[in-house]
């Protein structure tokens, strides 16, 4: 075969390899190169119980994120979640509040977020503290079982 | 180190083993001389010319080629089986020395590789591939590759075998022609005694990890010693 | 016994050393030589354009027979709208860059053993040597990097075409939801995942190709008897060898991802 069939081959290859690559990282992978700016929430939880980093974010069951990183503060021994909201369209008030939540019985943990709608928009590095935590279905059926339930505080 | 030495090589050394095959070898090849090593099969010729061509590590002792050490600028090597690529076509062939280690242009290289196919008349062959031309013609392509470089010295590793007495006398001339349009010395393994005898100014006897004998043809003949007899009239020796 | 052990292992580390330098003289030697980039064209149509069909193929079928196998074992957990994330997962995080490095190794890893396996019996080494030729840098140097160009790319490719095999088997003919099937894909999958995925088979790439270059290049010492015969032995080995070599670097590098 001569050397410019060959270089034609070998140009298409590449180029269409690299399509390859981009479509896997943009659209399967969902990397968002040219997603333009993203705002990152802190969020402190008594709990987080099996949500892990690249659980979603979503307001009214539209996934609007996803979970950045998961830490311990050591000294008040919370868990802070960095959340990233793919938009920064979304007006985020003092009020807003951040849930844990089951997608079905044994599903995968994702975060219920209700931006607020207090008016006073929530400071760049403010967290957000009304959080409901990850909910403990094993203390959930010992309460059950030894007759608490009803009396508790939610 | 005078200087119509063009290769010297000192205290060469080199053993497999147990089995000592170069012992503490000197040589000199003059200018624009060629030198013919002889001895039996397996008797370590082809180590003597790899480890001057720098293929083989000696144990010992250093190779001087233009007086200079280690690299060797103007020594090409022929190979007994040629060596050739078998993907490449003739021309790639020859001109393969050229592109891979100078910077000429595209038209250069042609010209020069031209002018080599010319001079060796293989015309008939340039864009075939090595698998395609005979014999006689393979190690005329690994000659014009030897040459292309302008090399001052050519070690051959036995260029004839396999050849017919024919091709093999066509080898041998085509050498001693080529050795004198072109001006590079030659350094030669062969088995072909006597006929190597004709184009050879020296001869270098290679016995027993030694050069047993050095000198013309007409020396070796006025004054041969006596283990070399039977390697000059095998036929003589093995009917008494 | 012992002694036989010990011997063993002192010949493993020192090919291991051999190896080593001979990575590092493959990637010294690049760069001081001309036409480059001649040279990894040509590479790349040896490595990559040529291993195309068989990639496609078997990334097809491997999706295909995932999306059976895999909707299976979640119909007992009636959870066949993991599908998608399964196969997907399962195809970019391993099997991608697994198969397709084996398959590669099959395909081009021995051809490019047995070609310089020849080229040392044949002297062409020792020729280009004379020549003042560097051969590793002549005919492995532009083949490794050829290599790190290839197998990226086409595991890419048997990613997708998996994926879509898995689409085929799962949702056209066993009738998974085919919106749950994609969007549980395009949910699950991180970028980090298809970088992982990449990362694998540059690795893959690299390795193989120099163990499978490595096997040719020696062959004169590595078989037990050299020529034709050994040829083959050094190929047969470079096959081996390069398949162990995937799945050991595959394990130590998800124990690295997975830990980060």
């Amino acid at each position: 075969m001569n050397s410019k069939k060959i270089e034609f081959t070998v140009g298409l290859f590449v180029l269409a390899g690299l399509l390859c690559i981009l479509y896997l990282a943009v659209s399967i992978g969902g990397s968002r190169f040219f997603g333009g700016d993203a705002r990152v929430i802190e969020a402190r939880f008594s709990n987080i119980g099996g949500l892990n980093p690249g659980s979603n974010v979503m307001i009214a069951g539209v996934k609007i994120g996803s979970v950045q990183s998961i830490s311990l503060d050591e000294q008040s021994l919370v868990a802070v979640v960095q959340m990233k909201l793919d938009s920064t369209n979304i007006e985020v008030y003092d009020d807003a509040i951040a849930s844990i939540r089951t997608n079905g019985l044994i599903g995968d943990k994702y975060i219920a977020f209700d931006p607020g709608a207090s008016g006073i928009e929530l400071e760049e590095d403010e967290p957000i503290v009304d959080t409901e935590s990850a909910l403990d279905i094993e203390s959930l059926i010992s309460r059950f079982a030894f007759g608490d339930i009803g009396g508790g505080e939610e | 180190m005078s200087i119509n030495k063009i290769l010297q090589v000192r205290g060469m050394s080199k053993r497999f083993g147990d089995l000592v095959v170069l012992d503490n070898i000197d040589i000199d090849i003059p200018i624009g001389s060629h030198t013919t090593v002889i001895g039996k099969s397996g008797i370590g010729k082809s180590v003597l010319l790899k480890c001057m061509a720098g293929l083989l590590e000696p144990d010992a002792g250093i190779v001087e080629i233009d007086g200079k050490k280690g690299s060797f600028p103007h020594c090409s090597y022929m190979f007994q089986q040629n060596a050739l690529f078998d993907s490449f076509n003739v021309f790639e062939n020859i001109a393969l020395p050229l592109r891979e280690t100078q910077t000429l242009k595209r038209e250069e290289i042609r010209e020069k590789v031209e002018q080599i196919i010319e001079k060796l008349d293989l015309n008939s062959a340039t864009y075939k591939y090595p698998a395609e031309i005979s014999g006689g013609m393979k190690k005329r392509v690994a000659l014009a590759r030897a040459l292309i470089t302008n090399p001052e010295i050519i070690l051959f590793d036995e260029p004839t075998t396999g050849l017919d007495p024919l091709r093999k006398y066509g080898v041998f001339d085509m050498i001693s022609t080529y050795r004198k349009k072109f001006g590079f010395t030659v350094l030669m393994v062969s088995h072909d005694v006597p006929e190597v005898f004709e184009i050879t100014d020296q001869i270098a006897w290679l016995e027993g990890g030694k050069i047993a004998f050095w000198g013309t043809p007409d020396e070796l003949y006025a004054d041969t010693p006596a283990p070399l007899k039977p390697f000059l009239n095998p036929k003589l020796e093995t009917s008494l | 016994m012992i002694y036989k052990l010990g011997n063993n292992g002192i010949k493993l580390i020192s090919e291991l050393g051999e190896l080593t330098l001979f990575a590092l003289s493959s990637i010294k030697s690049f760069l001081p030589q001309n036409h480059r980039l001649e040279k990894i064209v040509r590479a790349i149509y040896e490595i990559g354009v040529r291993c195309v069909p068989i990639t496609l193929i078997v990334g097809l079928f491997t999706g295909l027979v995932l999306g059976l196998q895999l909707f299976y074992v979640l119909t007992k957990f009636s959870s066949e709208s993991l599908l998608g994330q399964a196969v997907a997962l399962s195809i970019i995080l391993e099997i991608g860059p697994v198969f397709t490095a084996i398959m590669i190794v099959g395909q081009a890893g021995s051809a490019l053993s047995a070609e310089i396996g020849i080229q040392r019996n044949a002297e062409q080494i020792d020729a280009l040597s004379t020549m003042k030729i560097n051969p590793i840098g002549f005919l492995v140097s532009p083949r490794v990097l050829a290599a790190l160009i290839c197998f990226p790319i086409l595991t890419a490719a048997f990613n997708i075409i998996g994926i879509w095999g898995g689409y085929l088997s799962g949702v056209a003919m066993l009738g998974v939801d085919s919106g749950a099937y994609w969007t549980r894909i395009f949910e699950s999958v991180s970028g980090q995942n298809v970088a992982d995925s990449m990362l694998k088979a540059f690795v893959f790439g690299f390795l193989t190709t120099l163990v499978c270059a490595f096997q040719g290049y020696y062959t004169h010492i590595k078989a037990s008897v050299p020529g034709s015969r050994g040829v083959s032995e050094t190929t047969t080995r470079a096959v081996v060898i390069s398949s162990i070599v995937i799945l050991a670097a595959d394990f130590v590098l998800t124990s690295f991802l997975l830990v980060r």
